[in-house]
């Protein structure tokens, strides 16, 4: 995968100085299920644990993942359709194309380029559930593919 | 395939009787190959989910009608935001083939064309079963350079 690994340095640039503050304050009353330095996926992480209002959960994370949701395309009904129920192994997508582990231990550079997380959430949580997922939502999967 | 699909002199002969024959025109393909995929943003955003499909394979009208209902892509949310959308939208439109004659109702499947399922009906059965292939859209698991657009038998 071949995307951008400074947006994190370019969002940090581009917030004002209260925003930036108040995420890493949340970033640093989240870090203890963090490492300690703040990358681009931590920063995004930390982001929807500001909007939620409320500490994310990996547990939470994983029984959205792997649970079977309504209201979406009929063919697609889990997250675990095209991403499988071993998250540490390779995906696939309906027209069968591969698709890279979302375990961050096996595929490092996921989640870390915060326009591709939000245009994949918004495409799949509509595909699978018919509406867009909430930052709580996401904060959870994030907190738990990044712990796997 | 043994003939171009260059259309030839001929091509208004061949056309009616191509018609006669219930067939649509064919793709403006020479030689099994077509121009591949030269825009990167439209690369990298159409290539998430399958190859990126080359433009000349379907005329503009076609394209259109993709382009208009990307969030119920075939069953899933492919939309884009509205700047990339366009750029990619104007791409494919340049590059689009170019038919002398539009079926109805305008096609928006490559593997539904006369052409396409007369040279794949005998592969048909083995792509749906071969958990490798899982589809005949999934034209790189048997075209091994179809993203560069090379389609003969390799
Ligand atoms: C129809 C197939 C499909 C389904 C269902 C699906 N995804 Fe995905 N997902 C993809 C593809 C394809 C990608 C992009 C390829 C890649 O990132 O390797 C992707 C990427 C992502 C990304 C971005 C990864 C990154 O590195 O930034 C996230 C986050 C994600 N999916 C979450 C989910 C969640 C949560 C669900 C369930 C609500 C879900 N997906 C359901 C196919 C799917
Ligand atoms: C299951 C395997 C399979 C898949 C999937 C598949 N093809 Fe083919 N295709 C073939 C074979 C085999 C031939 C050669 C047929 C022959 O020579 O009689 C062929 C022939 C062709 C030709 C004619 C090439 C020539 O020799 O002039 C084109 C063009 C083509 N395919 C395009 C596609 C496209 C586009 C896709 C995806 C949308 C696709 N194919 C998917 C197996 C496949
Ligand atoms: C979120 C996933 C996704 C993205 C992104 C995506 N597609 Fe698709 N596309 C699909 C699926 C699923 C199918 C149906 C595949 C099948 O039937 O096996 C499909 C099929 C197609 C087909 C018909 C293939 C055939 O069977 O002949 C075309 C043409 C196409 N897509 C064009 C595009 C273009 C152009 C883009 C970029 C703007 C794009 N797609 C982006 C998921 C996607």
């Amino acid at each position: 995968m071949k995307h951008v690994h400074d947006t994190g340095a370019s969002v940090a640039r581009s917030l004002s100085g209260p925003i930036l503050g108040t995420l890493m304050l949340t970033a640093a009353a989240v870090s203890l299920a963090l490492p300690v330095s703040a990358g681009p996926r931590e920063q995004i992480i930390a982001g929807y644990a500001a909007k939620a209002g409320k500490p994310l959960s990996a547990a939470r994370g994983k029984a959205f993942f792997m649970g079977t949701h309504k209201g979406g395309k009929p063919d697609t009904p889990s997250c675990t359709s095209c991403h499988t129920r071993n998250v540490h192994q390779w995906g696939r997508t309906r027209a069968g194309k591969p698709i890279a582990p979302m375990a961050v231990s096996k595929t490092p550079d996921r989640f870390t380029d915060p326009k591709k997380v939000e245009k994949w959430f918004r495409r799949n949580c509509r595909t699978v559930l018919g509406r867009e997922c909430t930052p709580l939502e996401k904060g959870d999967v994030l907190t738990w593919l990044s712990s796997q | 395939m043994k003939e171009p699909f260059a259309m030839t002199s001929k091509a208004p002969f061949v056309a009616a009787l191509a018609l006669l024959a219930g067939l649509a025109p064919r793709p403006g393909l020479a030689e099994g190959s077509v121009r591949q995929v030269t825009d990167p943003v439209a690369k990298e955003e159409c290539s998430a989910c399958h190859m990126a499909y080359q433009p000349a394979f379907l005329p503009a009208e076609s394209w259109k009608k993709i382009f208009a209902d990307l969030s119920n892509h075939f069953g899933e949310d492919a939309s884009l935001d509205p700047k990339t959308e366009a750029r990619i939208r104007n791409y494919y439109l340049r590059h689009a083939a170019r038919w002398r004659s539009i079926p109805k109702p305008v096609p928006i499947r490559i593997t539904e064309l006369p052409w396409f399922t007369r040279e794949h009906t005998r592969f048909a059965a083995r792509a749906k079963q071969d958990p490798k292939i899982g589809s005949l859209s999934n034209c790189t698991a048997c075209h091994r350079y179809a993203e560069r657009g090379w389609f003969e038998n390799d």
